[in-house]
């Protein structure tokens, strides 16, 4: 099942990576800084599964965004390649090591506690004007393996490079909750004394799953910083985390696949939203939401699935 | 020393603020054990209700009571009938779901919130500062402080001695503590659960507004108030405590004199403050500063 | 945990095909224009800047559309082809804004973009203006770094960066205010605050060695509520207190600040504060200094266009143009003096190689101001910039502007290849004012 899962996923990012170059140039801008964020949102599914929601994913963000500029403008490197590792690779070093503090707490005190250590952040990127403060700074147009493409043709690589990192993830996070370590998640949601009965570590699982969520915003993060070409400390900002757990919500936990089709979703009908109502956009982006909620109350990932998730016991 | 002393006001103010704003927020979160995201929404109508009241009220020989009553009375009527409707009208809805659930449609609620200000106000920023100068100011040494002000930390005073009072000697008080303990034993009670929902979100309503109402003299009332607002209000409920008027009091009262200390003597962490506190309350008290132990389940 | 993975990729894919379908059609329009306006239509910026911008777009566009503006511009449109149009939000993050860029220039085949009051829009769009090769013109941002990273050929900058409002404000607080000994700053916890301080600080050392500083306060953007540092400045013995605040702030920083008499006490030269002061009228306490990001509004001198262009705002919007709907002004009427330029040399509708070329270095006349492409290799504007000290005028119940000083564009502004901190930490040199 899990193979024939995967087979067809790799066919459709292979056909959306082929038909490509005859979309329109503005919906590939636009989906790639959808798929870069739904990779925040796959992190974030991640936790939810175990029953945490983060308010600070945008630490972790802003963290991949900033490294992958910096590894530019201190080191000169322009390979998209490594500035996505090295993004990926300090977020997941900093979730590791917040996730120290983290991993204990749970419910709204988790999201406060995230959300305070992503504004610490946020106000620290705000006082360092060497950075630009608030206006941040542009980040030099990205190169693929020496390769050197301009204008759509570069906007195109990008994409196919964020449509290979997304199905990687997509891949390896499947691969996870198949896992034992990700089975768990649902168990340590519902009653994580009895888990603990059975052997296992809450914290230490939950610690885990952090430091995972934390590497897949950075990869994220380092995505959109090269697809926008601009790093801001708003991207640590809580609005910007709110957002991720919009998306989330909308788009379930039942599926990988709704992660991206619900960022990709959510960024059309706010583009969408823009362009008819200037003015009271709002509106509708909150009005799509209710709807969404009201009949969908599993995520678009409910239509995606055939079984939606079993009732949990409320036992609270 | 008058340092000292300006630091020691200006906490309080603030803390008085927050206070105001927060009470609300942690009663429906006691209670209903959600995270209301339209609070700041509520905030912004009691403001823009109170400026609009105000607008219409003052300078025009008015006696001036009669303008901070009817300023205050405006924005809590906003908020009582829209915490009524959102009540009955939306979240009906979706009660028994995932918390998580409950959380988005309030933020959904927030956001239509958000642009049928824009539809009734309009873009622009309502003054409303007539009550701030009637008012008047008190002079001590090189320090002057606003009459204003101080009447807000009184105001808050009051509100929490009311709020204390009403939990424990009122019938309906006792109610919503026990709820807040535990809802379900409540419920096994056989205590009507559903109309103490439907009361406590219209009240949690009603404060917030309140809350919008008070400030709306001190702020320029304009598009945005109530965004900040949210973190606030949910950093001082996570630092009290869920539920705890007490403890939204106290942490009121921490952030006010942290913000106020750093504003003075070390303005550059002035932005992480609210932050840091919470954030080393959470790693001493995990669970807030007025919690009750809880009973493992299993 | 079933899925179908089938269904999963059958929606994708019908969602991409989907929106691709959903995109409006390429209209090829020879006879009219199509301009992208960006700028703050919701959120706490629209009521300052956004709205006033937005809404002197409109009724120039309108004008420029009748052939009704003054002479010079009293010709048809851009190159006498009628203008349309499209208005857009700049709320969001800056992926927003550069996404909304893209979908304007790409989905909407505008013909040039006009708009962007956030400095951290401007930085970001400014490449992708370049990469997409759209003619961009930047109409309300402060930060002088857009050309001073490096030079752009399709983006134009017509208003003057904020440096100039720092200086003048410096020259202007030396002159009107005497033996300066110590002086403190209220500015918003953001790059606009944290620049405009800045430059101010630097200004002030070369123009005043002696004076020091006291408080540099740094209140959080739109924090509304400022009690703290109100208390902190009455403990301070400055002679007056810079702000770089606008609007909202502003406001709610000066009725809390005239409640507590502050404001009585230490004078506030108010960069920013001419939009402000319709709105203050008699609450703006007698001897505030004030500037307006240029010569604009309460600070400009009469003139055919200027007074043309108050009455028509005035009539439509019933309030009138403070220094944002100048800003946007100014930066349509240089578009269409380049476009006119153009279309003339070209005898049909110009391509954008040749407004860009007819746009460089020109000389044009704003509402309030004449306006010189003379930094950033001629994309970047200046122009005079005027401050004043309020007064109440009993009669009319409102504040006049005294003692209003006018100072040369190349007096406040950076020479052509220096970064502005560069030029006042080298003391201003090649300052030149009368």
């Amino acid at each position: 099942m899990a193979g024939r899962a995967n087979l067809v996923g790799a066919l459709a990012f292979v056909l959306v990576a082929a038909i490509a170059p005859s979309l329109p140039a503005w919906l590939i801008s636009l989906a790639t800084i959808a798929f870069a964020n739904a990779l925040v949102v796959l992190g974030l599914v991640v936790l939810w599964r175990a029953g945490l929601v983060s308010f600070g994913q945008a630490l972790y963000y802003a963290i991949g965004a900033y490294s992958a500029a910096l590894l530019w403008r201190l080191l000169g490197v322009t390979d998209a390649a490594v500035m996505v590792v090295g993004g990926g690779a300090a977020a997941a070093l900093v979730a590791f090591l917040v996730g120290l503090l983290l991993a204990r707490y749970r419910e709204i005190f988790f999201a406060m506690l995230s959300l305070a250590v992503s504004m610490i952040l946020y106000g620290a990127l705000v006082k360092t004007e060497a950075l630009g403060s608030t206006d941040g700074f542009n980040v030099a147009p990205a190169t693929f393996l020496g390769h050197t493409p301009a204008g759509q043709a570069r906007n195109l690589w990008l994409f196919w490079l964020t449509l290979g990192t997304c199905a990687v993830a997509a891949l390896v996070v499947g691969g996870y909750f198949r896992s034992i370590a990700g089975a768990l998640a649902v168990p340590v949601r519902d009653n994580e004394l009895r888990v603990e009965f059975l052997g296992v570590s809450a914290d230490r699982l939950i610690h885990a799953k952090l430091t995972l969520a934390g590497a897949l915003g950075g990869v994220g993060g380092a995505l959109a910083a090269l697809a926008v070409g601009h790093v801001d400390p708003n991207m640590a900002y809580w609005t910007t985390s709110g957002g991720f757990v919009f998306v989330t919500i909308l788009a379930g936990a039942s599926s990988v696949a709704a992660a991206f089709v619900g960022s990709l979703l959510f960024e059309l009908v706010r583009s969408y939203a823009v362009d008819i109502l200037p003015g009271t956009w709002q509106i509708i982006l909150g009005s799509v939401l209710l709807l969404t909620i009201l009949f969908l109350p599993d995520g678009i990932g409910s239509v995606l699935s055939r079984r939606a998730r079993p009732p949990e016991a409320q036992a609270r | 020393m008058l340092t000292a002393f300006a630091i020691l006001t200006d906490g309080l103010v603030y803390a008085a603020y927050l206070f105001v704003v927060a009470i609300g927020l942690t009663l429906i979160f006691g209670v209903m054990k959600i995270l209301n995201v339209a609070h700041g929404a509520f905030y912004a109508f009691g403001a823009y209700g109170s400026a609009t009241a105000v607008g219409l009220y003052f300078d025009r020989g008015l006696p001036v009571a009669g303008g901070f009553l009817l300023m205050v009375l405006a924005g809590m009527t906003l908020g009582l009938v829209i915490g009524f409707v959102l009540e009955r009208g939306i979240l009906r809805l979706v009660y028994g779901k995932d918390e998580v659930i409950v959380v988005l449609v309030t933020y959904a609620v927030f956001l239509i919130l958000e642009d049928v200000v824009i539809l009734i106000w309009g873009p622009g920023t309502y003054p409303a500062y007539q009550p701030l100068v009637a008012a008047g100011n008190v002079a001590v040494g090189r320090l002057i402080l606003s009459g204003y002000d101080l009447g807000l930390i009184g105001f808050a005073v009051v509100l929490a001695f009311a709020a204390r009072l009403a939990l424990r000697h009122t019938r309906y008080g006792r109610l919503l503590t026990v709820v807040i303990f535990d809802r379900e034993t409540a419920a096994a009670f056989g205590i009507d659960v559903t109309t103490v929902y439907t009361a406590t979100f219209v009240l949690g309503a009603v404060l917030g507004a309140l809350g919008g109402a008070v400030m709306a003299p001190k702020i320029a009332v304009t598009l945005g108030i109530g965004v900040e607002v949210i973190v606030l209000a949910f950093a001082v409920v996570a630092i009290g405590g869920m539920g705890s008027v007490e403890g939204a009091l106290v942490g009121a009262v921490i952030v006010g004199l942290c913000r106020a200390a750093a504003v003075h003597l070390v303005p550059q962490v002035e932005l992480f403050v609210i932050y840091g506190v919470m954030a080393l309350v959470l790693v001493f008290r995990p669970y807030g500063l007025f919690t009750r132990a809880r009973p493992r389940r299993i | 945990m079933q899925h179908h993975p089938v269904r999963n990729s059958a929606a994708a894919v019908l969602t991409v095909a989907a929106a691709w379908a959903l995109q409006g059609a390429a209209q090829a329009q020879q006879a009219t224009v199509k301009l992208g306006i960006v700028s703050f239509l919701t959120g706490p910026a629209a009521g300052p800047f956004g709205i006033p911008g937005r809404n002197a777009a409109e009724i120039l566009i309108e004008a420029l559309n009748a052939g009704g503006a003054p002479a010079p511009y009293n010709t048809v449109g851009l190159g006498g082809a009628r203008i349309e149009a499209k208005y857009v939000d700049e709320v969001g993050s800056t992926a927003n804004q550069v996404t909304e860029f893209r979908n304007l220039v790409q989905r909407d085949n505008v013909d040039a973009v006009v708009g962007y009051v956030s400095s951290g829009s401007c930085l970001a769009v400014a490449p992708a203006a370049e990469e997409l090769k759209e003619l961009t013109v930047l109409y309300d941002c402060g930060t002088p770094r857009i050309f001073e990273e490096g030079p752009h050929k399709y983006v134009f900058r017509v208003t003057p960066h904020a440096t100039m409002d720092s200086v003048a404000a410096a020259r202007y607080a030396t002159h009107s205010i005497k033996d300066i000994s110590t002086y403190s700053g209220l500015n918003q916890n953001y790059a606009w605050g944290q620049d405009s301080w800045r430059d101010f600080v630097l200004a002030m050392k070369v123009l005043a060695p002696k004076a020091g500083v006291d408080k540099e306060l740094f209140p959080k953007l739109f924090a509304g509520e400022y009690g703290a540092e109100i208390s902190a400045l009455l403990t301070s013995s400055s002679q007056f207190i810079h702000s770089s605040f606008y609007d909202g702030d502003l406001e709610a920083f000066v009725f809390q600040a005239t409640a507590r008499g502050l404001l009585q006490r230490m004078p506030v030269v108010m960069t920013t504060g001419e939009s402000a002061m319709q709105r203050l009228g008699a609450g703006l306490p007698d001897g505030t200094i004030i500037g307006g990001r240029g010569p604009h509004g309460m600070l400009s001198k009469p003139s055919p266009l200027n007074d043309w262009f108050q009455k028509v705002y005035t009539d439509r919007y019933g309030v009138r143009p403070t220094y944002p709907s100048y800003h946007m002004a100014q930066s349509i009427l240089g578009l269409k003096t380049a476009w006119d330029k153009a279309a003339a040399g070209a005898g049909a509708r110009p391509g954008i190689d040749q407004v860009i070329a007819a746009f460089e270095g020109i000389e044009f006349q704003g509402p309030s101001a004449t306006i010189r492409m003379a930094l950033g290799k001629g994309h970047q504007g200046i122009s005079e910039i005027s401050y004043g000290t309020s007064r109440f005028n009993k009669q009319t119940g409102r504040p006049d502007l005294v003692d209003v000083v006018f100072y040369p564009a190349e007096c406040v502004n950076p020479p052509d290849g220096m970064t502005a901190v560069a030029w006042l930490e080298g003391g201003m040199k090649g300052a030149m004012c009368n």
